[in-house]
């Protein structure tokens, strides 16, 4: 345990160390006119010359909104024809075929909205050029829409004026200044620890036995940098980051975690320099730092403790619940792994989650449901803004002042736009779940029936609609009827909260702020963050207790 | 807090009456549609009225188990329509009074020629001209043209002594339904009946014009929205449980949705609201919104006029100053001589401030000395005791008198005055025979406690802003003697509405008071403008309350109202979405158990059996509403502090309480349940 612990604190602090300066850094990239900009500028002028987007221009939200759609509708329609048509162009050394319809639609929805949901398998379901100019290319972009919306929102918090900012501007600084050189470095750090990154599709090598195996090859250090630092998640190869290629060392490991985690840890700190208060930062961040190591210590005990049905046969349970593991990784490292990837929604796995215990399934499925605990890049940070918004409009009238987040006044047309965030998340889960649950078409894709089978059916649609796009996998997902509803919900679980919360952004950035006086309610103390707590928990949470009691819980019962 | 009027008490056998007729009243599924949340409650009712009545069809086994629940479910709809009727109860009983006060009376018109015709006082229309004479009720609002008189405007304030208005200045507007005492005026109607002032005080407490604030508007929405994730959450299990082979009962279902959904706020919002107006209405405040009791609570700026707000208007001795080579005890000696019998604040203020510094004569003895009365001719007054006269007056009436007299000036009473003029002060020279003694200080006084409030006010993160028309050297006398924050001297009516206008600006929310006409622009730009009764109308139809007792420092306690009304519905609100944990704990094992043996693990109260569990927790979510009654009514108890405090404070309390308190009383409804069951 002692173990499990310093190895957890070792990488929390290497997380402090990189996202502190990072969200300071985010702050120059996207707030300041500095070093930064000289930087980069001549990069970007080039890009908006070419492109022929004026980034000048201030924004509404509805034209920043526009702007963002017309974007990702772009770059759908582009992806959705390049995979339909794939075996026939270049780069394609691994002969695969076209994608079929369904699939496609639901594999370019999946990774524009930064889901990565795979009910493909990469090693034969992509070529070279699909993986590059498809997959790694909506990696970027996706993580910069998502980067786009939290720039515009804390604009809207830290300034007054009618506009929140110009989407191309954001998008392209997201990034030039972010992603890319971010990218650059893990990948060279991922080449170094031996993750392939090369044009060959295929290598055929003989074996120890002496046969003739053929494996998978291809640029994959560059996407799984992107991957991660874009809370993206979707793997090259099928296996994801279990698959040695992908991940190969306990090291490759630590920087695929940080990589994932650090930009949605940064943003607070991030948005504490535009605030001009950096407690109010450290305060967010702290909320979802606590929830974060609830969650942890829950999935690495119930993951330690082991399968209680192998003490009834008479097996040990010493080592814990190996299952679906990979060694080299081990319980600690799996477990941190399953928490960050469910919490900063990137998706991607080192572990089978179908096969963690059945409390330490509830951890991921609970993170995603949540969708707040640092979440993806900039939507979880939305995300938690809403949350904290909520938490001022609840409580905030207990110190006898209409509620205020920031000076703003939160009035009936904000919340309306925020209960549409709010009520969107529970519905696009539970009811295609209860859907799933009723029909022929949902449940023959279960592969283990009873307790368990809810926990597939629930987890598929949850992770579609937090934009996570791990699998619990176990669920026989590529038929139409999974590949049309999780892509409906993945649209859905996207746009509609973006939109909604651009709106509130549009609506509180033409308030004239309140000053601060003795009588405000704060919201950079650690009481709010009691309160900031007690709300994602009350409200988030509550919502799913009974779907969660059936699935997992009753699981756990069950077996014991 | 202080009450004006300590009327009725909450439960008022008459007034409970009333409210369970008009809770029963309530039930009609249109007036429920209004409140969304305990509509849903209805819905639910209806149906489990239906499986009762057909119970064949929906295949009940049980009948009476259903029963209880239909009876737990109706009574928690009652109950919250009883807040309801009980809050507006209290406040249709004043409107009966007043109602009285508004019976028909006949008007004297005057008509074009000046003949005088008797016409209903309903027939009045803006713009007539009636008589109005000793006896007479004001037919109608309007402002005198022409007469004085002494007017007793009991009916609308409650105080009893009469009071003067007449024809042009800031007294010049008159109410319908007061009674004129004494002497008579014309008066020009301004309103056309059913628009008067008493019939908009009579909607306002009846709560007839109640619309919604905005901040209720928001909270609805987000209960709404509470609502509708909840109703998801419970369709949506019965194919998720069904999976795994557990049918829920439609009773089940609906029981859950009922104990999910926020009803304690949902039954108690409309009742905080209209009991936050009615605290208003007893401290003798009109608000005409509820929405301007929301930005009471929310001011951050409080502008005040000096005289009569912060000080009391009137000045009084402060100081007696020898000139010449008098002592201060001979200054004293004249100065209480010369206002023995002088009648008018500042004589009377002599005789105090001299008893504080410890004169003890006797007044008894000056009985039959001449008194010579203060008059506009010789600018002084003062008595004459023994064929001396002792005078006080205006430096230059005094000097003037001391010289006929034959006397000299005292070669440092210029300097003296000059100072004392320079600090805003007034000085009076007092005489006695030919000789200048000395000078008293005359000075605004602020009211005591003042400073105290104004300490309340800054820790609740309120600023004060003084507007006044003395200089700056007085101004910052005051200020600094009262405590304000700010303030602004030789400020002209229009200055107002600039340091309103620049508050608002920044941001702030401003509360100002005032009573006269050219107040009018700056009390509607004001956030929350509160206008004297005794002011004009004017200024009454540009302000959103009216005070009627015209004390301008009730603003203070008008802003404590609205925070109070603002902090019970935040209190309330946290309270009721922190009982849904418990809820959970209580009945989802209790549902699951029949086919889950093993869900008994997290019952983690041991309740004594699932049937007596959920209905527990409907019980329990159906009392907790009658429960709180009493703190919607009277409002959670408020202290001035921070802001930090405070929500430390409440939290702990409404917050903490919220997710404990279901867990003993869900535990105790299941003790006493399972001796019956």
């Amino acid at each position: 345990m002692w173990n499990a612990f310093w190895q957890y604190i070792f990488i929390f602090l290497l997380l402090m160390v990189i996202a502190m300066p990072l969200g300071a850094y985010m702050y120059g990239a996207f707030f300041r006119k500095g070093a930064i900009d000289r930087f980069f500028s001549p990069v970007e002028r080039v890009i908006y010359k070419l492109s022929g987007l004026r980034s000048q221009e201030e924004m509404s939200w509805k034209s920043y909104g526009a702007a963002l759609l017309v974007v990702n509708v772009i770059l759908l329609g582009l992806s959705y024809g390049l995979l339909r048509v794939q075996h026939v162009l270049p780069l394609n050394g691994g002969k695969a075929e076209n994608m079929e319809p369904t699939l496609t639609f639901n594999t370019v929805i999946s990774f524009m909205t930064n889901t990565n949901l795979q009910h493909y398998s990469g090693e034969s379901g992509l070529s070279i050029l699909s993986q590059m100019a498809v997959i790694t290319m909506m990696m970027f972009t996706s993580a910069a829409t998502g980067l786009a919306v939290a720039i515009a929102l804390i604009r809207a918090l830290s300034q007054k004026g009618k506009t929140i900012g110009n989407f191309y501007q954001d998008f392209v600084r997201a990034n030039v200044r972010v992603l890319l050189p971010l990218s650059i470095v893990v990948t060279i750090l991922l080449v170094a620890f031996g993750v392939p990154q090369t044009f060959s599709a295929r290598m055929t090598v003989s074996t120890l036995e002496g046969g003739v195996q053929t494996l998978a090859l291809g640029p994959v250090a560059s996407l799984e940098a992107i991957k991660h630092l874009g809370t993206n998640g979707g793997g090259f190869f099928g296996a994801n980051s279990s698959h040695p290629f992908e991940n190969p060392h306990p090291l490759t490991n630590v920087i695929e975690m940080l990589s994932m985690w650090c930009i949605p840890a940064a943003l607070p700190f991030t948005y504490g320099y535009a605030v001009k208060k950096r407690k109010q930062g450290w305060v967010l961040f702290a909320t979802m730092f606590v929830l974060f190591i609830l969650m942890l210590g829950v999935v690495y005990k119930a993951e330690q403790a082991g399968n209680p049905l192998f003490g009834k046969w008479g097996l040990t349970t010493d080592g814990g619940n190996m299952e679906g593991k990979e060694v080299r990784f081990g319980i600690p490292l799996s477990s941190l792994f399953t928490a960050i990837t469910t919490s900063a929604t990137t998706g991607s796995v080192n572990n089978m989650h179908d096969s963690l215990t059945p409390i330490g399934g509830l951890v991921p499925l609970a993170l995603m449901m949540l969708n707040n605990v640092f979440g993806g890049d900039g939507v979880g940070f939305v995300n938690i803004l809403m949350y904290a918004m909520i938490a001022v409009f609840l409580s905030g009238l207990m110190v006898g002042r209409t509620p205020e987040f920031l000076g703003r006044k939160i009035e009936p047309k904000e919340m309306k736009l925020i209960v549409v965030a709010l009520l969107v998340h529970p519905l696009i889960i539970l009811a295609p779940s209860a859907f799933a649950l009723m029909t022929h078409m949902g449940t023959e894709a279960i592969s283990n029936p009873g307790f368990h089978g809810i926990s597939q059916v629930v987890y598929e649609f949850t992770s579609s609609a937090a934009n996570n796009g791990s699998g619990f996998e176990g669920l026989k997902d590529n038929t139409p009827f999974w590949n049309i509803s999780t892509g409906m919900v993945m649209l859905l679980g996207r746009y509609l909260s973006i939109i909604a919360m651009l709106a509130v952004a549009g609506s509180l950035v033409k308030k004239q702020p309140v000053p601060e006086t003795a009588g405000t309610f704060r919201t950079d103390t650690a009481t709010f963050g009691v309160i900031l707590f007690a709300t994602v928990f009350i409200i988030g949470a509550l919502t799913f207790f009974p779907v969660l009691i059936l699935g997992p819980v009753a699981e756990y019962l069950t077996i014991r | 807090m202080r009450e004006k009027n300590p009327r009725q008490s909450l439960l008022h056998p008459e007034l409970v009456r009333e409210a369970a007729i008009e809770s029963i009243k309530k039930l009609n599924p249109f007036v429920m549609m209004r409140n969304p949340v305990m509509f849903v409650v209805e819905v639910g009712t209806l149906m489990v009225l239906l499986m009762l009545l057909f119970p064949r069809f929906f295949r009940v086994e049980d009948w009476t188990y259903e029963l209880a629940v239909f009876f737990i479910l109706l009574f928690t709809i009652l109950f919250a329509n009883f807040a309801e009727a009980l809050a507006e109860g209290r406040g249709k009983a004043q409107a009966e009074s007043l109602k009285k006060t508004k019976a028909d009376t006949i008007a004297k018109r005057i008509g074009a020629k000046g003949e005088i015709e008797q016409v209903p006082s309903t027939q009045l229309r803006k713009g007539d001209v009636v008589l109005v004479e000793a006896g007479d009720l004001i037919p109608g609002d309007g402002e005198i043209i022409e007469g004085l008189a002494s007017i007793d405007e009991s009916a609308i304030t409650g105080e009893s002594a009469p009071v003067i208005k007449e024809a042009g200045g800031d007294f010049s507007s008159v109410t319908g339904g007061t009674k004129v005492v004494s002497d008579w005026i014309k008066v020009k109607i301004t309103a056309d009946p059913g628009e008067s002032f008493l019939d908009k005080m009579i909607a306002l407490v009846e709560g007839a014009s109640r619309q919604k604030t905005p901040n209720e508007l928001a909270l609805n929405i987000l209960l709404v929205t509470l609502t509708l994730i909840f109703l998801i959450v419970v369709v949506t299990l019965v194919p998720i449980a069904r999976y795994v082979g557990i049918q829920l009962s439609t009773t089940t279902l609906i029981i859950l949705l009922v104990c999910l959904i926020p009803t304690t706020i949902g039954g108690l919002l409309s009742a905080i609201g209209i009991a936050g107006m009615n605290r208003l209405t007893q401290f003798n405040v009109l608000a005409m919104s509820g929405k301007a009791v929301e930005a009471a609570g929310d001011v951050t700026t409080l502008v005040l006029d000096k005289t009569g707000t912060i000080t009391f208007g009137n000045r009084m001795a402060a100081q007696f100053i020898p000139v010449g080579g008098a002592t201060e005890e001979q200054v004293r000696e004249a100065a209480v001589l010369s206002s023995v019998k002088d009648e008018t604040p500042e004589g009377r203020s002599v005789l105090e401030l001299a008893k504080q510094q410890g004169w003890q004569g006797e007044m008894a003895k000056y009985d039959h000395e001449e008194f010579v009365p203060f008059s506009a001719d010789t600018r002084m007054s003062g008595m004459n005791i023994q064929g001396v006269p002792y005078r006080k007056g205006a430096v230059d009436a005094i000097s003037h008198h001391v010289k006929q007299l034959g006397g000299r000036i005292p070669s440092d009473l210029k300097e003296k005055s000059e100072q004392i003029a320079r600090q805003g002060g007034t000085p009076l020279a007092v005489s006695v025979g030919a000789d200048i003694v000395g000078i008293i200080y005359l000075k605004d006084t602020v009211k005591p406690g003042m400073r105290q409030r104004f300490e309340e006010l800054r820790k609740m993160g309120i600023k004060t802003v003084m507007c006044t028309g003395d200089n700056p050297l007085t101004a910052a006398t005051i200020a600094k003697e009262a405590g304000v924050d700010e303030f602004i001297a030789e400020s002209k009516p229009e200055d107002k509405i600039r340091v309103i206008r620049e508050e608002q600006a920044k941001g702030n929310l401003v509360a100002m008071t005032g009573d006269g006409t050219n107040d009018a622009p700056a009390l509607a730009q004001a956030d929350v403008g509160l206008a004297m009764n005794s002011g004009t109308m004017a200024a009454k139809e540009a302000a959103n309350m009216i005070d009627l007792d015209s004390d301008p420092t009730k603003i203070i306690e008008v802003i404590s109202i609205g925070k109070q009304l603002l902090m019970t519905r935040g209190a309330l609100t946290t309270f009721s979405i922190a009982n849904d944990i418990a809820k959970y704990f209580a009945i989802l094992p209790a549902v699951f158990v029949a086919t889950i043996p093993q869900m008994k693990a997290i019952d983690i109260l041991h309740l004594h059996s699932p049937a007596s569990a959920i209905l527990s927790a409907l019980i329990f979510n159906a009392l907790i509403i009658p429960l709180l009654i009493p703190l919607a009514m009277k409002g959670v108890r408020y202290r001035p502090m921070s802001s930090e405090k405070l929500l430390r404070r409440n939290m702990l309390i409404y917050g903490g309480g919220g997710v404990i308190a279901p867990f003993i009383g869900i535990k105790v409804i299941d003790l006493v349940l399972g001796l019956f069951m």
